[in-house]
């Protein structure tokens, strides 16, 4: 059997060849040069939004500003782009019944799919990282940075810190992406899928504002895209990035778990 | 790349499949030997692309068993694939890659030299010109090529192929049927679903006939086309006569008039055994009435297919599941 490393590697090129692959990239690119133009051409700065007030002071403000931003629903909407249609392109070409008559079991398959879409939002979410960071530091400089306990850490040390912070921010971006891959096992509709995740997300975000539900907050899936805010304390707080770790496991591993069974034992009438 | 204990290519027993009230295929036998070509016929929604369905292993059979030399696709995966291709339905491929990435793509997944293939599949099913072109833009017999193509790359020993000349223009399907005559000419066995009779009377030598999910047939097609029987057809310079001598003659049955139409003019039919021709003719010169045409007619194996898959429904045990007495 072909190694699940060959088979993911197909996955990618896969992604390579669509069009939906690069407006979710583009998106994570354009939305930091649009900001950073912004501030440019504009006065004053975002004030209602933490590091908002420090964006003008330090480059480095400015990949923080777009993960809380992001969080509301454009990092899911970009993993949910390709997490819910990985395995539904496959059901709208008629293609499932392609790749499965070759020599490789629905599983190793299953995998690579897994795989590449999770690729696909790290790129992103880096992708994005890196040219807030490029274009934060052209227009605003290379400067220290304010925490938000109010004290300043050097530039070296703020871009450390929110290097932490994006792989944190990764977990809960998983989260969508297993969310996204069971919906598109499920639904066999690509647009259904990624709908679907975004709707949830969305949802999750507005049972915190419920009244009675609050209590829940520190268990949804989405309040853990704020979990590496704890890298920008002093001293750092490991505590919501502990819990962010397994309340994301607690979203993920039921979802690719039934989304595995359900894609392995299905049959495959379409086409 | 050995068989497991020299199992057959194909050995289906009592395959179900039913989908909520529906029941697609009904308990299906299916054995097809090392160098068959075997044709599984049946009219469109008789369930022969759900038994190849189950045979991929791509759905799972309500009851029964399927095993590929031996291997079943539900317990071994992709491992009881090894040494089988095809496709069921339409080929289907990735439209914003090209003819060969495609190929390319699915060599991969097959592992064991495909890639290799690649050139000389696509050069038998000639498709080098467009391989290059996105399958996007491909006609639907280009798509069938390709297909072709890609169950080359898996170098088979066993074929399935579903209506593979569907859609396919005149020239297609001719070169479809070369194909397929030139892999089994080599050793490969194939298994080919089909609605057509021609197409199963051309290629095949051993052919199971399917009705609503269940098989009404299954035989070698010289059998087959025995039980087809035939007729003469007898014009004469006085018919009136001549049907007088038929009846009285021995050895001939089954007399009637046929009238004429525009494009031919009346006669006489009637079954006879060819020994008994001799006697008529000149028995028919006897009686002034000289034959002007004598002609056997067999019936075609379409009529035994339309036999087989339109009367009154088929009753368990009206007709023989196996009406081919010498094993093959």
């Amino acid at each position: 059997m072909p190694r699940l490393r060959t088979v993911y590697a197909w996955e990618l090129r896969k992604l390579l060849a669509q069009k939906r692959t690069f407006l979710g990239l583009g998106i994570a690119v354009l939305v930091p040069v649009v900001f950073a133009v912004a501030l440019l051409v504009q006065q004053g700065q975002p004030e209602d939004v933490a590091f908002g007030r420090y964006v003008r002071q330090s480059g480095l403000a400015i990949p923080p500003v777009l993960l809380i931003f992001g969080s509301i629903w454009l990092f899911p909407l970009i993993a949910a782009l390709v997490a819910g249609d990985i395995v539904a392109a496959e059901d709208n070409n008629g293609t499932l019944k392609t790749i499965l008559t070759r020599s490789t079991d629905r599983s190793r398959i299953f995998v690579a799919k897994a795989l590449a879409a999770s690729t696909y939002a790290a790129v992103a979410l880096a992708l994005m990282g890196a040219v807030a960071l490029v274009a934060g530091v052209a227009v605003s400089g290379f400067n220290p940075l304010v925490t938000l306990s109010g004290t300043t850490v050097s530039a070296s040390k703020g871009l450390e810190l929110i290097a932490f912070s994006l792989l944190v921010y990764m977990m809960p971006l998983l989260g969508i992406v297993a969310i996204a891959l069971l919906l598109s096992v499920l639904t066999h509709n690509s647009a259904a899928a990624v709908v679907g995740a975004l709707m949830i997300s969305l949802i999750l975000q507005l049972v915190t504002i419920l009244p009675g539900l609050g209590a829940l907050q520190p268990y949804l899936l989405t309040t853990q895209f704020n979990a590496w805010q704890g890298f920008l304390r002093t001293p750092i707080d490991y505590a919501p990035v502990v819990r962010a770790a397994w309340v994301c496991a607690l979203y993920a591993v039921p979802c690719v778990a039934v989304a595995f069974t359900s894609f392995v034992r299905r049959d495959v009438t379409g086409g | 790349m050995t068989d497991a204990s020299g199992a057959p290519p194909i050995h289906a027993r009592g395959l179900v499949k039913e989908y909520g009230d529906v029941t697609a295929v009904a308990g299906v036998d299916l054995t097809v030997e090392a160098g068959d070509v075997y044709g599984y016929l049946g009219p469109n929604g008789a369930g022969k692309t759900t038994v190849l369905r189950m045979l991929l292993g791509l759905i799972r059979p309500t009851a029964g068993t399927a095993r590929l030399f031996g291997r079943d696709p539900l317990l071994e995966g992709a491992r009881a694939l090894q040494g089988v291709a095809g496709f069921v339905e339409a080929p289907r491929f990735y439209p914003y890659m090209s003819g060969r990435r495609n190929l390319e793509l699915l060599a991969a997944l097959d592992g064991d030299g495909a890639a290799g293939r690649i050139d000389e599949a696509l050069d038998i099913v000639e498709m080098t010109a467009r391989q290059g072109h996105k399958v996007g833009g491909y006609s639907h017999g280009m798509r069938q090529r390709l297909g072709v193509a890609a169950a080359l790359l898996r170098d088979p020993r066993l074929l399935l192929l579903d209506e593979p000349a569907t859609g396919l223009d005149p020239a297609g399907m001719r070169d479809m049927r070369a194909l397929v005559a030139r892999l089994s000419s080599e050793g490969t066995t194939v298994l080919l679903s089909s609605h057509l009779m021609p197409e199963v009377e051309e290629l095949c030598n051993r052919v199971a006939i399917v009705r609503t999910g269940r098989i009404v047939y299954e035989g070698d097609v010289e059998s087959l086309r025995a039980r087809a029987g035939g007729h003469w057809r007898l014009r004469t310079t006085d018919d009136v006569r001549a049907q007088q001598v038929l009846r009285e003659q021995r050895g001939v049955s089954a007399v009637a008039g046929v009238p004429g139409t525009a494009s031919a003019p009346s006669s006489l039919r009637f079954e006879a055994d060819e020994a008994a021709i001799a006697a008529l003719s000149i028995a028919l010169v006897d009686a002034g009435a000289p034959p002007v045409e004598l002609s056997p007619v067999r019936a075609t194996l379409e009529d035994v297919f339309f036999t087989l898959t339109e009367d009154e429904p088929a009753v368990d045990g009206g007709l023989p599941a196996t009406a081919d007495p010498v094993p093959a």
